[in-house]
């Protein structure tokens, strides 16, 4: 058993600080991939898909390749000498069909936007010139674009060689489902529809890859969440060993799930980099970005919840269907959020049954993949709509329903009905703590008076399970190599001060300021004698990156524990050289002090004498004064955190456009190591499910072409629509582990659409209006549902 | 998303510039702000040959103000109009209710008046401004200047009267008669987005009647829209009265063309032209 987190000496854990980097991010001093260039660097443009479904009948570049400023032009006929094809295999997903995915097109294309051709050029212009030069000719092929039309009988195949359109099925059954329906006192039950959204961050995807054909070395810049994962695959389909290729992330403008697959566009760019030998960027433009970026979400899920006459929720049934695009992505597979949008509905809640099944299928449509949160939000939407529902439908306060309701797992842990692990909850104290912060009965009589004066207002709750920090139980056992460890290197430079790095990455998240803060209080020094460096193969260990909000449950720890073994280091070579034995001793803000507290060397001393005069410690002691140390959690697969949120939203009600008010989160991430970047994290991840019950929408016409190429179109949630966000917290330690911290980084996503879309229809019950189960929300739908009617 | 290769000319007299867009005609194009311009050069939609860059004629810049109203030449941005309409006439001018709707204040310090009635964009809030307040568009080209009516200006998406040799020089709003109350509303998912729907409106009001007035609806149609028998509807009836604002209401339901939207259904835009109109109506209420 570790030791008690509460027992800790902390300093700078639980500290309030910035980001270290946030001044020179505002300053304008960041160093993102695009403000990168090499010597004799090149630009790549890529000839994409202008069909949902087509056959390419002639694919000529000969007038690309003498255009002005052009270098070369490759189809997957030229880049096929150097690259292989990939497939997405996953012990996780039995049955899971995937077809074969090539960097550019092989013959036909499967989206609006399939990279086709690669035109590399003296600039991203000449290069888009000369795109327009290449001779391409197609035939149109059926597509396939709405999802429930995927497997009808003689729907069009995205890919004939799989002789279906599923590709993957999701089954799973607790209880006896159909006794607890049967002797249900209350039955609501919903057709709930989710439109597709994408992560849009600021900074686009993008790409620098060099070839040095003297050592046949890959050296790659990358805007991505996982260096490693990268370079890991971009050995393994360009043929190289890993200690022959590199990958490097500099500052990272936001990944969200976005940046941690592998995308065609991106393997084309470093398999031309290796025939040309020369390096080729490419920064995807905000079309390209829209189009091509993972999508996230669509699914359609039939739901329906059992209540007994005492206002017990009995069991929770539900069909479900997702549409994944053209391809299972790489390597993760897009199966994972219908996984997760299954497993955790209904996780808040203490039920008998359950039992939920769902189609993934293939549509003529981009990828989607992992988006912050995935599936979370969707299962959390359909549950927490229910069961707003039910309280609605029993004449109780939804808050009352929660709390009877409520399974919490107490010291032993336990198990939800769909067979997700849980413990060390809160959801009692949270719900508590949200009572206290937004003073419910206040509000409400606040509410009944704006509704007496004619206004459309409601107010929604909804409590969340969210799983971080995956294990390797989730992708190593599927037989996925996507690391779930995190290993931490440090070592004392001469003058004292520490050289920290680590496997981990910072997306804009702030991970590094966590980790730092760590270090300082696992070694006993300032902060600011840490420098730590993360998302450089080439000098940091390999290891999982950013994903599953993991940075600060598995890093942390990985870090704690090297911090604590460079400080018994020290403490050791001090004790030789003090004649003392070393557990009398005790580093602090960066001198050995002894029991007493008198400070007797300092750090920085001590490093000089193992770097400068090692003979001057007694024969037989070596310190090394550097330390790796590899963490990788034993037992838990997930490490589970829960909420509640709560939206407060106003209608209008000739427009049906909503108007959020004020929102809250109460969290519990376990131990916090700093408050401030977690409530920011939550506030940030609250924006995105706000832009999802609102806003943002991948829209399609029924014949798959997409209809959102720029950022007029597709809408993203703008401060001046954003609400005041509070957030609270609540610390329940995770046993597992010293440090006792949990993932942060997805909560604000997982519920805030859930609240919204259940505001929107306790004020739309108030209003006399019908109620609404799609999202995003838009003034049309609001306003028909206002109005009892369906949308004109 | 690079534009396609042009020449670049950056005349610093107006003739000069007049003289490139006679010779290069429709493979020319006018740069002012750029605020719509080059992101359609970014995405290829458009590949003129030539791009006539304007920013550099001083006289364009002037702001006229005098009894017969403002002018603004065709360097004026966004954010010098607010100025100029806010100080010179008074926070309730329609212009000045409409410009903060006009894009972000990023967008509004470059882009120009005169820009975005050139490009006559549908749901743009300027053009159904000029439409409303009888607005006069100067255009030049090498057989001299000519004023066109904002209301012939318009001909539909992205369409105007002005021939491919003309600069837009300048727009010339009336002064309105004392006591013109103004209406200005519209409807957008977020802040600085182009509107779903909005209303530009004046009334004068004798005694809380309707003595006249003008409604032009702008994301209805593929121009301006102006909803003639509505207004004659108002007229004469008393702000106060429900029964003539529902028989207005009822009547821009009826009169307005809605142009397909590949968003907002037409049953919903119809449904905004009645909830504009009641707000700018309101508005005539509490304004003066
Ligand atoms: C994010 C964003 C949001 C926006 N939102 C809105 C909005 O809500 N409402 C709105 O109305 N606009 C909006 N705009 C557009 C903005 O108002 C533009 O400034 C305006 O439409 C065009 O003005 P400009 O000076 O930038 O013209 P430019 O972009 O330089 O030119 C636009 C077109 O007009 C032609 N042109 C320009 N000046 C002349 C001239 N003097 N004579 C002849 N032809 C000329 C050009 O050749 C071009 O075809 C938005 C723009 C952006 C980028």
């Amino acid at each position: 058993m570790p030791a008690r987190s509460t027992e800790l000496p902390l300093q700078e854990i639980g500290r309030s600080r910035p980001r270290g980097r946030t001044r020179a991010l505002l300053a304008g001093h960041g160093r993102y991939l695009d403000d990168l260039d090499l010597p004799r660097q090149v630009h790549g443009a890529f000839l994409r898909s202008p069909v949902p479904a087509a056959r390419i009948d002639r694919l000529d570049v000969t007038a690309a390749r003498t255009a002005p400023g052009v270098v070369a032009v490759f189809t997957w006929d030229d880049l096929r000498a150097v690259c292989r094809p990939w497939r997405t295999v996953s012990a996780a997903f039995p049955g899971l069909q995937s077809p074969e995915q090539t960097p550019l097109a092989a013959g036909r294309v499967t989206a609006v936007g399939e990279p086709i051709a690669l035109v590399v050029a003296a600039s991203r212009a000449l290069a888009e010139d000369a795109i327009e030069l290449i001779d391409f000719a197609w035939t149109e092929q059926p597509a396939v674009g709405v999802a429930s039309e995927a497997l009808a009988p003689g729907a069009p195949l995205v890919h004939p060689e799989l002789g279906s359109n599923l590709a993957w099925q999701f089954d799973a059954a607790a209880g006896d489902v159909d006794a607890a329906f049967a002797a249900a006192a209350l039955v609501v039950e919903e057709r709930f529809v989710f439109g597709r959204h994408t992560g849009v961050p600021l900074e686009t995807r993008g790409i620098l890859a060099a070839f040095d054909r003297s050592e046949a070395r890959l050296t790659v810049w990358a805007s991505h969440q996982m260096p490693h994962q990268l370079q890991l695959h971009l050995a393994d389909l360009l043929d190289l060993p890993m200690s022959r290729v590199e990958v490097t992330a500099m500052d990272v403008g936001g990944g969200f799930g976005i940046k941690m697959h592998v995308y065609p566009d991106e393997i084309a760019i470093c398999a031309a980099a290796r025939l040309l030998a020369r390096p080729v960027k490419f920064v995807a433009d905000r079309l390209e970005s829209l189009t091509s970026d993972v999508h996230a979400r669509e699914h359609v899920i039939d739901a329906k919840l059992a209540v007994d006459g005492d206002g017990r929720l009995l069991a929770i049934d539900a069909k479900g269907l997702q549409g994944i695009g053209s391809h299972s992505v790489f390597p993760r597979s897009s199966t994972v959020e219908t996984l997760m949008a299954m497993r955790t509905l209904g996780a808040p809640y203490a039920l008998a049954a359950a039992r939920a099944h769902a189609d993934v299928v293939f549509q003529n449509k981009a990828m989607t993949g992992q988006y912050r949160s995935v599936g979370h939000p969707i299962a959390c939407a359909v549950t927490e709509a229910l069961v707003e529902r039910a309280a609605a439908l029993r004449g109780e306060d939804s808050l009352a329903l929660r709390r009877r309701n409520y399974l919490e797992p107490g010291d032993d842990g336990c198990r939800t009905a769909l067979g997700l692990e849980l413990f060390d909850f809160s959801h009692a104290a949270c719900l508590e703590r949200l009572e206290a912060m937004l003073d419910v009965a206040g509000l409400r009589a606040q509410i009944a008076a704006a509704r007496q004066r004619g206004e459309i207002q409601g107010l929604g709750f909804a409590a969340f399970v969210e799983m971080t920090a995956s294990g390797s139980e989730i992708y190593g056992k599927a037989g996925v190599p996507v690391s779930a460890a995190d290993t931490v290197q440090v070592a004392i430079e001469p003058d004292g001060s520490i050289k920290a790095s680590a496997s981990l990455s910072e997306i804009g998240q702030g991970i590094t300021e966590g980790l730092i803060q760590v270090l300082a209080d696992a070694v006993g020094v300032a902060p600011e004698r840490i420098a730590l460096e993360m998302g450089r193969t080439a000098s940091g260990p390999h290891g999982g990156g950013a994903w599953a909000s993991r940075g600060a449950a598995i890093g942390g720890e990985a870090a704690w524990q090297a911090g604590r073994a460079l400080r018994g280091q020290v403490l050791e070579a001090a004790g030789a050289l003090l004649q003392m034995p070393a557990d009398t001793l005790d580093l602090v803000a960066g001198w050995v002090v002894d029991a007493s507290g008198e400070r007797r060397i300092e750090v920085a001393e001590l490093a000089r004498m193992v770097h400068f005069r090692g003979h001057e410690f007694p024969a037989g002691t070596a310190p090394q004064f550097q330390v790796a140390h590899h963490h990788r959690r034993a037992g838990d697969p997930t490490i589970p955190t829960n909420g509640i949120q709560a939206a407060w939203v106003s209608i209008c009600r000739d427009t049906g456009l909503v108007r959020c008010l004020k929102h809250w989160v109460v969290h519990d991430c376990g131990r916090m190591l700093n408050p401030l970047l977690v409530t920011e994290q939550v506030r940030g991840g609250v924006v995105q499910g706000l832009g999802a019950a609102l806003f943002e929408h991948c829209r399609y016409d029924a014949q798959a072409n997409f209809l959102d190429g720029s950022l007029a179109d597709y809408l993203v949630p703008m401060a001046t629509e954003m609400p005041d966000i509070e957030v609270g917290h609540v610390e329940t330690a995770y046993r597992g582990s010293v440090l006792g911290a949990k993932g942060a980084g997805e909560a604000g996503t997982c519920a805030a659409s859930a609240a919204v879309l259940n505001a929107v229809n306790d004020a739309l019950r108030a209003a006399g209006g019908t109620s609404i189960a799609t999202l995003p929300l838009t003034p049309p739908l609001v306003l028909a549902a206002l109005e009892g009617g369906s949308s004109g | 998303m690079k534009p396609a290769p042009f020449a670049y000319t950056a005349p610093t007299e107006l003739e000069g510039a007049l003289a490139l867009l006679r010779e290069h005609g429709d493979e020319a194009a006018v740069l002012a702000g750029g605020q719509s311009l080059m992101p359609l050069l970014a995405l290829r939609m458009t590949a003129p040959k030539v791009l006539v860059d304007i920013n550099r004629i001083e006289p364009l810049r002037a702001v006229g103000h005098g009894g017969d109203g403002l002018r603004f030449g065709a360097l004026v941005r966004h954010a010098e109009a607010l100025r100029a309409v806010r100080d010179q006439v008074g926070p309730a001018h329609l212009l000045a209710q409409a410009l903060p709707h006009v894009a972000h204040q990023a967008i509004r310090h470059r882009g120009t008046v005169c820009g975005s009635l050139a490009l006559a964009d549908p749901a743009a809030e300027l053009p159904a401004c000029a439409v409303c307040l009888e607005a006069e568009i100067e255009l030049q080209g090498a057989s001299g200047r000519r004023f066109v009516p904002a209301d012939a200006f318009f001909e539909g998406v992205y369409a105007t009267a002005r021939s491919v040799d003309e600069l837009v020089v300048g727009v010339r709003f009336p002064a309105t008669a004392p006591g013109t109350r103004f209406g200005f509303v519209e409807v957008a998912r977020r802040h600085g987005d182009y509107a779903i729907l909005g209303l530009a409106s004046w009334a004068r009001v004798v005694d809380g009647e309707v003595a006249d007035c003008r409604l032009v609806y702008f994301g209805a149609d593929e121009r301006p829209s102006v909803a003639t028998r509505t207004a004659r509807t108002l007229r004469g009836g008393r702000l106060d009265d429900p029964a003539t604002r529902a028989r207005a209401k009822e009547c821009a339901l009826d009169e307005l063309t809605i142009a397909p939207d590949a968003t907002y259904g037409e049953g919903y835009k119809r449904r905004l032209a009645g909830a504009l109109l009641e707000r700018v109506v309101a508005q005539w209420g509490v304004a003066g």
